[in-house]
């Protein structure tokens, strides 16, 4: 009997999908059971298909696949949505006494449980409660012990007082009971528990926790999907350490109220998605010839314009490497896992503020919406390091005064990192501007001052390259013929596709690469392979595009802009045929 | 903070490169005199500065500073004072600054009531790039750009203030430096965004709003019965545009900053080495 599982539940946005879906994804967790989820929605509240996705397992999930097993269809829609997915023998539950479900047709070879969802729901106490009549029904098609859902059950509504508690319960008992009864027990799960303890969250929640973690203490954002998110967290429990999240009026507010809190020392954030990105783009400059150390984060949805806001794209890659007039020194750090969201985040504010740069932090809605199961230890709090630079103190302004007593922000060091005062440090005071400056921080057009400046700024690059470490992550046959590369959320489904990759035969080293600039030297790796195939979800290949400029090579590209992330089966199949079908690599 | 401070210890060694003869001169020095008045220090205050002849200021001045983008200093200013409440946070703009490309981010100055002062200095017009119409041009003003005039009515900033929900408003005038001196002042003591609109002629490109104009034009509220804290008088003050009023001319006596709202009172620059106490806890709210 299979113990993986691909479950979803599927209706109209406002039909509470994703509160069901997270409370079942928190039973198995809590259940100790590995747990990836996925969301389809809409860009809108109320109508539209939305589905919330479930794989589980007690092994690491790392991936979404191209199979469903247990649909809970709210609609019919629902079933269409997914008929690509569903294979012979998946269950799908319904409410055949719902008008609009009344004339349903189960495709041939799968099995449709009727359930009557709304009237054991109200037999419970309340029509409400439908979704957690269907999840007790699925409880019972997945042989999953229900007393698990009753504790996610409690989580969820305990601060509602504990009859709805029980309510809920016992809602899920008669949807349990009831398929018990009607159905002839031949379904093929069985969801074993562990007694591992996981954590499930998604990668804004990881941000936004690691944000906390290394001492993130002002937030300023304008809400944009899907870096909504990390406001949302922020929110009520940054002020529990000190901070503040500030809701701006637009963007541009934003990264400026965000520019003034790094200025008055405190570590800044604020996060976005594409459109938003565009809007701070001009005081990202500022930020930079400041030399303000601030993480603006980018979770990256389908573009350009407004694009497709809900879906999922890898577009921004080019924007954050190259965005804003003039030459802007900048690192962009983009996390691969939802875990890697959090330590991503904690470094992001340590290279910010070693070398008064702005960071790039990119995330991607795969990401973001992704909740994922860790052990707790995969945010150990113990190993968040705080670094915050060549901060002087008032006893120590003095070695950095000119001549006339003036103390020199912008003083040109050999690493090319000055000094920096924090507002209130007695003799500390000091000007700056986005105008060219001297080391004062005062307006120039002096050529050589210029020079100086330009010559500095950049060099913090070059000393962040040698001092810091720009590694990747490997997996896979190190000899391997085939080098896949990938950045972002790709990683776990390549991962999982190496997989599938394996039982034909066809052995690959993957590298997933978090750092984009600087980034790992890579030449060496894509020279030692045969073929190099680039993984992203853009149409045009960025990621690809910088690799090549790095190696001097072409390489072979398999890009995704549907607006759906990769699946593992499905990447592995786009790998499989690249491998067998070399293609000439065009560009 | 030390009692010693004149307000000559706010000037840089700078030479200012306005015009001869040009307002800003006296709107900066009434604000060098007003922070030194209120007991402040160069290295306890922060002023922040967006685009534009305005936008020099503080390269002339003495203090933490922060020159930004056009139209974006109030936001700058407000997370500068967010982060660390202990400075004394000023900033200062144009009325394009301010009324055009900052409009947006004035009105939500205004209502979020962060305890700041903004001092605009309007010269209706743009001076900088050499003689444009500004949102406070009068509908007739003829400029390069808008030959027959912008043919539209200017912004009026002290009813926009007031119709946000703005504690404190004044406007001066900046070659009356006592009075502006005085008025800024009452603007950094105020408890909340302290707003002053200053008239600060521009000698080169606006020959119309001159400082003869201005001259015969002014009426000092405090030689009048007006009251600050009538919001109906000062409504009508502001709605009322016959005569240029100088003066505080609403003052909410009732005013609680943003800052005290939200119990904003440390600075944030100070954190731990690593992750703060506690912190594990973050994760558990995930089992």
């Amino acid at each position: 009997m299979p113990d993986d599982l691909n479950w979803a539940i599927g209706g109209e946005a406002g039909d509470g999908i994703d509160s069901t879906g997270k409370i079942f994804a928190q039973a198995l967790s809590r259940a100790g059971r590995h747990v990836f989820t996925s969301k389809d929605f809409a860009s809108r509240i109320r109508g539209g298909y939305t589905a919330y996705k479930v794989r589980t397992s007690v092994d690491r999930v790392e991936s979404v696949v191209d199979r469903l097993d247990i649909l809970i269809a709210l609609t019919e829609r629902t079933i269409d949505e997914n008929l690509d997915e569903l294979h012979e023998g998946s269950v799908i539950i319904y409410d055949g006494e719902r008008t609009t479900m009344q004339d349903v047709e189960i495709p041939e070879g799968m099995v449709g449980l009727d359930v009557p969802l709304k009237s054991l729901a109200e037999d419970a106490g309340g029509a409400i409660m439908r979704n957690v009549v269907a999840l007790g029904a699925a409880c019972e098609v997945a042989s999953f012990p229900i007393e698990n859902l009753d504790e996610s059950l409690e989580k969820r509504f305990k601060d509602k007082g504990q009859a709805l508690v029980e309510n809920n319960q016992q809602a899920a008992r008669l949807g349990q009971e009831y398929v018990a009864e009607e159905y002839d027990h031949d379904f093929d799960y069985d969801l074993e528990t562990t007694d591992a303890d996981y954590v499930l969250l998604n990668g804004d929640e990881a941000i936004g926790m690691g944000a906390i973690a290394a001492g993130c203490r002002f937030y300023a954002g304008y809400p944009i999907t899907p870096a909504t998110d990390v406001m949302e967290y922020l929110t009520g429990r940054i002020d529990q350490y000190g901070g503040k999240v500030v809701q701006a009026e637009d963007e541009l507010a934003a990264i400026n109220l965000a520019l003034g809190a790094a200025r008055s020392g405190a570590r800044a954030m604020t996060a976005t998605s594409g459109p938003g990105i565009d809007l701070m783009t001009e005081t990202f400059g500022l930020v930079a010839q400041t030399e303000t150390p601030l993480v603006i984060c980018d979770v990256m949805r389908s573009g350009p314009s407004t694009g497709m806001p809900t879906k999922q794209e890898q577009g921004d890659l080019d924007m954050t490497l190259y965005g804003g007039h003039g030459e802007i020194p900048r690192f962009v750090v983009a996390p691969t896992t939802v875990a890697e969201c959090f330590w991503k985040t904690v470094e992001a504010f340590n290279l910010a503020e070693k070398y008064q740069i702005p960071v790039f932090l990119v995330s991607d809605l795969a990401l973001a919406v992704t909740e994922q199961t860790f052990p707790p230890e995969a945010f150990d709090m113990d190993e968040v390091e705080v670094e915050r630079g060549k901060v002087v103190d008032e006893g120590e302004v003095d070695s950095w005064l000119d001549e006339q007593g003036r103390f020199q922000p912008h003083f040109p060091s050999a690493d090319g990192v000055s000094p920096r005062a924090f507002p209130g440090t007695t003799d500390g005071a000091h000007m700056t501007t986005g105008l060219e400056h001297d080391a004062l921080g005062r307006r120039t057009e002096e050529e050589e001052v210029r020079v100086e400046q330009v010559d500095k700024r950049q060099q913090k690059v070059e000393t962040a390259r040698e001092e810091e470490t720009w590694d990747y992550r490997e997996f896979g046959d190190p000899d391997a013929d085939t080098l896949v590369l990938s950045w972002g959320s790709n990683e776990g489904a390549m991962r999982e596709g190496m997989e599938f990759l394996a039982e034909d035969g066809i052995d690959v080293r993957f590298i997933s690469v978090p750092y984009i600039f600087p980034r790992p030297d890579l030449t060496e790796e894509v020279k030692e392979a045969e073929t190099t195939i680039v993984v992203e979800c853009n149409a045009t290949g960025q990621f690809a595009d910088v690799i090549e400029h790095d190696v001097l090579e072409r390489v072979q590209r398999v890009n995704k802009y549907t607006g759906v992330r990769f699946k593992a089966d499905e990447l592995a199949e786009e790998i499989r045929q690249a491998v067998r079908e070399p293609q000439e690599a065009t560009k | 903070m030390s009692s010693d401070v004149r307000f000559t210890d706010f000037k840089s060694d700078k030479q200012p490169t306005w015009c001869p003869g040009c307002g800003d001169f006296g709107t900066m020095n009434g604000m060098m005199k007003a922070l030194a008045e209120t007991g402040n220090d160069p290295d306890n205050t922060f002023v922040v500065a967006g685009i534009g002849c305005s936008g020099k200021i503080g390269t002339y001045m003495h203090s933490y500073a922060l020159h930004g983008v056009h139209g974006r200093a109030l936001p700058v200013g407000i997370g500068v004072k967010m982060a660390n409440p202990e400075l004394e946070v000023m900033v200062a703009g144009g009325d394009g600054d301010g009324y055009s490309i900052g409009a947006g981010h004035f009105v939500h100055a205004v209502r979020r009531n962060v305890d700041m002062s903004y001092v605009v200095m309007d010269n209706r017009i743009y001076g900088l790039t050499k003689g444009q119409a500004s949102p406070t041009s009068r509908e007739d003003f003829e400029t390069a750009t808008t030959p027959e005039g912008p043919k539209q009515p200017p912004v009026n900033p002290l009813a926009l203030a007031l119709a946000s929900g703005a504690t404190f408003i004044a406007q001066t005038f900046s070659s009356d430096s006592q009075r502006h001196t005085e008025v800024v002042q009452k603007a950094i003591e105020h408890d909340g965004f302290g707003f002053v609109n200053v008239y600060s002629p521009c000698v080169t490109f606006n020959d119309v709003d001159t400082y003869d104009y201005w001259r015969d034009s002014i009426v000092d509220l405090a030689e009048t019965d007006h009251d600050p804290h009538d919001y109906e008088q000062a409504q009508e003050r502001i709605m009322t545009g016959d005569r240029e009023h100088i003066g505080v001319i609403y003052q909410d006596e009732n005013s609680v900053p943003f800052e005290e709202r939200e119990g904003l009172e440390d600075p944030m620059y100070d954190i731990p080495d690593g992750a703060p106490e506690g912190a594990m806890d973050l994760v558990r709210e995930f089992y």
